[in-house]
């Protein structure tokens, strides 16, 4: 499949696309660079700035914590979801009425628009009406998202593996799925036992899918916004406030656009940087590593 | 040490062939396994559902019920906070506000990014591999970033607070979505179908529409289930660019909270009316989303 034609007229083909893609990412784009080194003090007063707001952006101790906070999300859900995701997918049934329930079943929660999906948590967590709260509460725990910043974190851990486990369930799911019959029939007569049978046939295969899962949860819960904020506001506090909050109330509610845009640019670049680097470790290893057996 | 391996394997073999299990207890084995493993995916898919079904237990009582004792399921069962959205047109049409803008970005999304899927699928062409990746790095963009440009951009063309607008937002992460999922799908039809069509005096238009989308039906179906997902679930750029016209139905849920509380039966059923367009999507593409999560690589 991988004798493609050249063929420069094929840009005719993109071009449409690049005109819209270039209207809703490159214009705006450029807008926040050309803020991120100015001061706009009114429609015809603006300094040119250099690098001052992204220095200033570097050393704001409130944005660094938000980072800190950001990063350790980002690996506490991965480490939660990957895992997770895969055993859903090894116990999910393959064929048969049940596995068109469960499919739809698990992937409820994707669906959901995400500020309801932090409506949801707020009520099932909320003493007085939630069953999640009032639960703990008869079973004389002390749980309160408002006040304790522990309880919030873990609340809003436990929303993230309830929202997006499905979708590390399902990549792993498809991938599962395309492995033959003939490999467990192979393994069978081999008497292969449960665990070599996921660490040599199942696992191999579902190295590509993972990938695209890693890189998918990464990006999302490094942006996350709505579901934190409805739930905790970002608080108690700041206990919560992720990046996107962060840049949000600098930007809209305190209208201020050159250190938002410098911001705006060093976050972008910080989740394309991690993204880049993830991807090109992942594809040197495999390309060192022998190919197995049709993976 | 070969002698060794040797023999066990041998040793191994020999078990195995003149193994004590007998055949009725090894089925009693899978079955046992099956059995435990039913029961795990049971465990989970009723702690996914307890929050949901938490929400549409509350939309089905009354606030004072709600909020007076602590009820498992409804006492008094009652349509009046569905009613109450169904008759308030400024309830019901933020329904259609997000639908419509979602509509329509998908398809706008979808005559843009087939064209372009197949350029990338077939050809080599000069930029290719730098604009594919650039592509892919507006799926990484955190809205939040676009959020200040994208009202001062709408504002200054004219299109604030219109449908438009947010289906063009969403434009942003969504056709680079598009064009990753469609072009696994497209390259795994074989090339040898088109070169038979131009053979058979096919024009590409022709060939294009008769034959090809025909083809990957399935791989545009489930597209447009992704585009439908992430274009509804957006709320952060809809609501910015919307004021009273166009405001998305997640915007009007947040005036259920007044100064005399929060009219908690009301936010919920709006909540659970928001879960429905999602299952039915999901419904119809349902044998096909496994390939689909997986972008068509698999």
């Amino acid at each position: 499949m991988n004798n493609k034609v050249p063929n420069n007229r094929a840009w005719l083909l993109v071009l449409p696309m690049l005109v819209l893609v270039a209207f809703s990412a490159i214009i705006p784009l450029m807008t926040v660079v050309n803020y991120s080194v100015q001061d706009v003090l009114g429609p015809n007063a603006r300094f040119f700035t250099g690098t001052e707001w992204f220095e200033s952006m570097l050393n704001d101790n409130a944005l660094q914590a938000a980072f800190l906070r950001q990063i350790s999300f980002s690996l506490i859900i991965l480490a939660i979801q990957i895992p997770l995701g895969i055993g859903i997918a090894l116990i999910m049934p393959k064929r048969g009425w049940q596995a068109s329930a469960v499919l739809i079943l698990i992937t409820l929660p994707l669906l959901i628009p995400w500020n309801v999906v932090g409506s949801i948590w707020q009520i099932f967590t909320r003493g007085d009406i939630g069953l999640m709260g009032w639960g703990l509460r008869e079973l004389g725990v002390d749980y309160n998202i408002t006040r304790n910043a522990g309880d919030a974190w873990v609340t809003i851990v436990l929303m993230d593996v309830w929202h997006w486990t499905p979708l590390v369930a399902m990549l792993c799911y498809s991938g599962l799925r395309s492995i033959p019959e003939a490999y467990y029939q192979a393994a069978r007569i081999d008497r292969a036992s449960k665990w070599a049978v996921f660490r040599y046939i199942q696992l191999p295969k579902l190295t590509n899918v993972l990938v695209i899962a890693v890189l998918l949860r990464f990006m999302h819960s490094f942006m996350i916004y709505a579901e934190p904020f409805v739930l905790t506001g970002g608080g108690p506090g700041s206990a919560t406030t992720f990046l996107s909050q962060s840049l949000t109330t600098m930007a809209v509610g305190q209208q201020d656009l050159g250190p938002s845009a410098a911001f705006s640019l060093i976050y972008f670049l910080v989740i394309l940087l991690v993204s880049w680097v993830f991807y090109t470790t992942i594809m040197h290893m495999q390309k060192d590593k022998p190919p197995h057996g049709g993976a | 040490m070969s002698y060794r391996l040797e023999n066990t394997q041998r040793g191994e073999k020999y078990k195995t062939v003149f193994s004590k299990v007998s055949p009725a207890q090894r089925r009693n084995r899978t079955a046992r396994s099956r059995w435990r493993a039913n029961f795990l995916l049971g465990l989970y898919l009723i702690l996914m559902i307890l929050p949901i079904y938490w929400l549409i237990n509350m939309s089905l009582q009354t606030n004072s019920e709600i909020l007076g004792s602590m009820t498992l399921w409804p006492q008094n069962l009652t349509f009046d906070n569905y009613i109450g959205i169904f008759t308030n047109s400024s309830w019901y049409m933020g329904y259609i506000n997000s639908m419509l803008y979602v509509v329509m970005n998908m398809l706008i999304t979808i005559c843009v990014a087939l064209p372009a899927a197949y350029a990338f699928s077939r050809f080599t062409f000069i930029g290719d591999k730098h604009l594919f990746f650039w592509l892919l790095t507006n799926l990484m963009a955190p809205p939040a970033v676009f959020l200040l440009p994208y009202f001062q951009l709408y504002y200054s063309v004219g299109l604030f607070d219109t449908h438009i607008a947010v289906a063009l937002a969403h434009c942003l992460f969504n056709i680079p979505l598009a064009i990753w999922i469609l072009e696994g799908f497209m390259s795994s039809v074989p090339k040898e179908i088109d070169e038979t069509a131009y053979i058979d005096g096919y024009s590409f238009p022709r060939f294009f529409i008769k034959i090809f989308i025909p083809m990957i039906r399935s791989g545009i179906g489930v597209t447009l289930f992704f585009l439908f997902m992430f274009s509804w679930v957006e709320l952060l750029l809809a609501r910015t660019l919307t004021a009273t016209n166009a405001q998305p139905i997640g915007m009007i849920m947040t005036r259920t909270s007044t100064a005399s509380g929060i009219d908690w039966g009301t936010l919920a059923a709006a909540g659970v009316l928001t879960i429905i367009p999602g299952i039915l999507v999901v419904y119809f593409v349902r044998n096909h989303i496994a390939k689909g999560f997986a972008l068509g690589r698999t």
